[in-house]
Formats: C-alpha cells, sequence, structure tokens
C-alpha cells in the first residue's frame, strides 16, 4: 500500500522520470508560487478523477472508457477552475488558460489509464495522491529555480543581495526548457548515485 | 485581410504554441526523432488544430451561449476534439498503414495534445471572429509542424553527438528546445514593425 504512495514522490516522479504533464510544468513556473496552486489543482483533479474512475471501472465499457474518463477529468477540472476563480481571484487570472488546460494533462489521463482502472479505490487513492505530490514538488522546484535566478525572491520574498542583476531569461520560455533539462540530468545524476551505492553495500 | 495575415503569422512564428506557449510538448519531445514521422503528425495536428477551431466556435457561439451553457465548455470542446482525432486516426490507418505504425500512440493521443485545447480556449479568451478563428488554428498547426520538424532535425545529428550520461534523452531534448525558443524570440519585430 505505501509502496502505492511512495512511487510517485521518486521512482516514477512524473515529471522527472516520466516527463509528462509538461505543459504546465514549464508554463507556469515562473514563480514558486504559480507552481504550488497548479500542483494543488492538478493534485485535487489526478486525487478525485482517480477516486471516481476506480469507483466505475467495472460498469465502463473497454471501448468507450478514454471518452468516459476524459468527461470525469474535465468536470473536476471545470470544478477547480470555479473554485479557484471563486476564492483566488488573482492566481486563477495569472494561471489563465493553464488551469482549465489541466483537462489534457498525459499524467492525469495517464494514471486513469495505467492504474485508477485497474485497482480498487483505496490504492488508486494513495497512487494518485503520490502522483500529485510528487508533481507538486517538481513544479515547486522548477518555480523556485527560476524565480530565484530570474527576480531574486522566492514566494516574494527577496533573498538575494540588492544588486543582483536578475537573469531575465529563467523568466522566459527558453529558461524554462533549460532549466527543466538541467534539472532532469541533475535528477537522473543523483539517482543514479542512490543506485550505486546500494548495489555497493 | 491584414489582420488576417497578422494572426497567421503571430501564431505559427512569433507566438509559436510549442515555444512561447509550451503547448503540444509531449508529441513534441515523444515523436521528433525522425523527420518523416514529425512531418506526419504535423499535418494530421493541423488538421484537427483547423478543424477544431472551426467546429467549437460555431458550438461556443451558436449553441452554449445561446443557451446559457458556458460552464459546459471544457467538456463540448474535448468530445469535439476527440471525436475528430478519432476521425483521422481511421483516415490514417486506411491510407498509409506505415505512417500509422509509426505514429504510433501518439496519434490517439493528439486528443491529450494540449495545443488543441489550449488553441480553442485562446480563441474564446480573444473573442476571435468566425474568419479568425479558422486562420489561428491554420496559424497554430503550421507552428507547431514548423518546431517539430527542426526539432526533429536537429536529434537526428544529435544521435551521433557526445552527450554527458545524465543529460541523454530527455535533458538535452529540453536544452536544444531551449536554444530553439531563444531563436524564435528573434522574430519578435515582425509583427509590431
Amino acid at each position: 500500500m505505501i509502496k502505492d504512495f511512495v512511487k510517485g514522490l521518486w521512482r516514477e516522479n512524473p515529471v522527472f522520470v516520466q516527463v509528462l504533464g509538461m505543459c504546465p510544468t514549464l508554463a507556469v513556473t515562473t514563480k514558486a508560487v504559480f507552481g504550488l496552486s497548479m500542483g494543488l489543482a492538478t493534485t485535487f483533479v489526478v486525487v478525485a478523477s482517480g477516486v471516481v474512475i476506480s469507483a466505475i471501472r467495472k460498469f465502463v465499457p473497454e471501448q468507450v472508457r478514454i471518452p468516459m474518463f476524459t468527461v470525469v477529468i474535465a468536470t473536476f477540472v471545470t470544478v477547480a477552475d470555479y473554485v479557484l476563480k471563486a476564492n483566488f481571484y488573482q492566481i486563477s487570472k495569472a494561471l489563465g488558460p493553464y488551469i482549465p488546460l489541466i483537462v489534457v494533462n498525459c499524467v492525469i489521463l495517464g494514471r486513469a489509464e495505467a492504474f485508477a482502472s485497474k485497482n480498487n479505490v483505496s490504492r488508486s487513492f494513495l497512487d494518485a495522491l503520490g502522483m500529485g505530490i510528487g508533481f507538486t514538488c517538481a513544479l515547486i522546484i522548477l518555480g523556485g529555480v527560476r524565480e530565484i535566478l530570474g527576480a531574486g525572491t522566492i514566494f516574494g520574498y527577496r533573498i538575494l543581495w540588492e544588486g543582483f542583476t536578475n537573469w531575465i531569461i529563467m523568466i522566459l520560455p527558453a529558461g524554462a526548457f533549460i532549466t527543466l533539462g538541467l534539472l532532469v540530468g541533475a535528477f537522473n545524476m543523483i539517482d543514479k548515485k542512490v543506485k550505486g551505492q546500494r548495489c555497493g553495500n | 485581410m491584414r489582420e488576417l495575415i497578422v494572426i497567421l503569422i503571430a501564431a505559427s512564428i512569433t507566438n509559436n504554441f510549442v515555444l512561447t506557449y509550451f503547448l503540444g510538448i509531449c508529441p513534441f519531445i515523444g515523436v521528433s526523432n525522425k523527420i518523416d514521422s514529425a512531418i506526419g503528425l504535423g499535418i494530421a495536428t493541423t488538421f484537427v488544430m483547423t478543424m477544431a477551431a472551426t467546429v467549437t466556435w460555431l458550438i461556443y457561439y451558436y449553441i452554449l451561449i445561446p443557451f446559457n451553457l458556458v460552464f459546459l465548455q471544457y467538456v463540448a470542446f474535448i468530445i469535439v476534439i476527440a471525436s475528430f482525432v478519432q476521425f483521422v486516426e481511421m483516415f490514417i490507418r486506411k491510407v498509409s498503414p506505415p505512417l500509422y505504425k509509426t505514429l504510433g500512440i501518439f496519434l490517439p493521443l493528439i486528443t491529450t495534445n494540449c495545443a488543441i485545447l489550449g488553441l480553442t480556449l485562446f480563441m474564446v479568451l480573444r473573442n476571435y471572429t468566425f474568419p479568425q478563428a479558422v486562420v489561428f488554428g491554420l496559424g497554430a498547426g503550421i507552428g507547431f509542424t514548423l518546431a517539430l520538424v527542426i526539432m526533429a532535425g536537429i536529434r537526428e545529428e544529435l544521435e551521433f553527438a557526445d552527450i554527458p550520461e545524465p543529460l541523454k534523452g530527455t535533458g538535452i531534448t529540453l536544452i536544444v528546445a531551449g536554444m530553439l525558443a531563444l531563436a524564435f524570440m528573434g522574430f519578435g519585430g515582425i509583427i509590431s514593425g
């Protein structure tokens, strides 16, 4: 049971290992706080749709399962979108069309197809929660790096010295691609070291 | 007419969907190994994009708004897109089985290509008129194909390059994409001028 939860955090991390859900990952992470809100919204959708899909998996005919999953996911995204609009208008405005675009985040459909449609409700819940949190962490890391180097702040607090020249490129699209590329490289390096140690012992 | 040309150029080059809005990254990274399959997928996506823009515009303005159903927007759009993808899939399987085989899983995945849903959302947000929406769809498709084919060309060469072990695969692809994004920024002056 615990394995279902933990694997999303590291071994099958949706961003660094599976390279899924790239669009929101790259687009909204100009600031750490946007990464956090996008991560939480996605976690809500992946958990809610995972539970529902797992609960209805026995009644859904094989041929129409993808459209069914998509409709379930789209419904929860609509809920998340309206909740954000009502309570956190500024953030919802800043994220713009990327909130509705959670519908086509491959992480969610991927979990529905690969896990929730084959396993019971409680395991699907844990699996989705792990994936959601792993996704959120990755977004915060990426958003954090870009915010520190691009604006000298993190979550809005200034942490670099006053005279620091902001690296404008980190806020631009090009910076997103390059940062994520290097982070994936770093992730692979750490992963290999950890594995190497385990084998050595 | 001038306005339509501006939208076409903006959607395909200066505001390229892949390189500035980060839409359609999954196929961009997944299918950009070979130029042939990149062209095939690009054309299929362009077709779906143009048709999706056309049909969702009609649905949004003639069904959803008059009947006060705007909250069904996402669900309705995704169903339209999914049906077009199904159609394209059947068409390609009939006309070109080898292409069908190379594209594999990425063909049905056009449905979850965020570029297409993103396109329809941007179209609504920007209040495009009907001809503008169609041209916008076409331009976005051309831009997607362009980015995909350039990337495939670079990656075919990259196979022979000496890349540090941890960066192989995804890492280097993302970094190259970053450089492409920088290059495309150079076109930024075209529109305002």
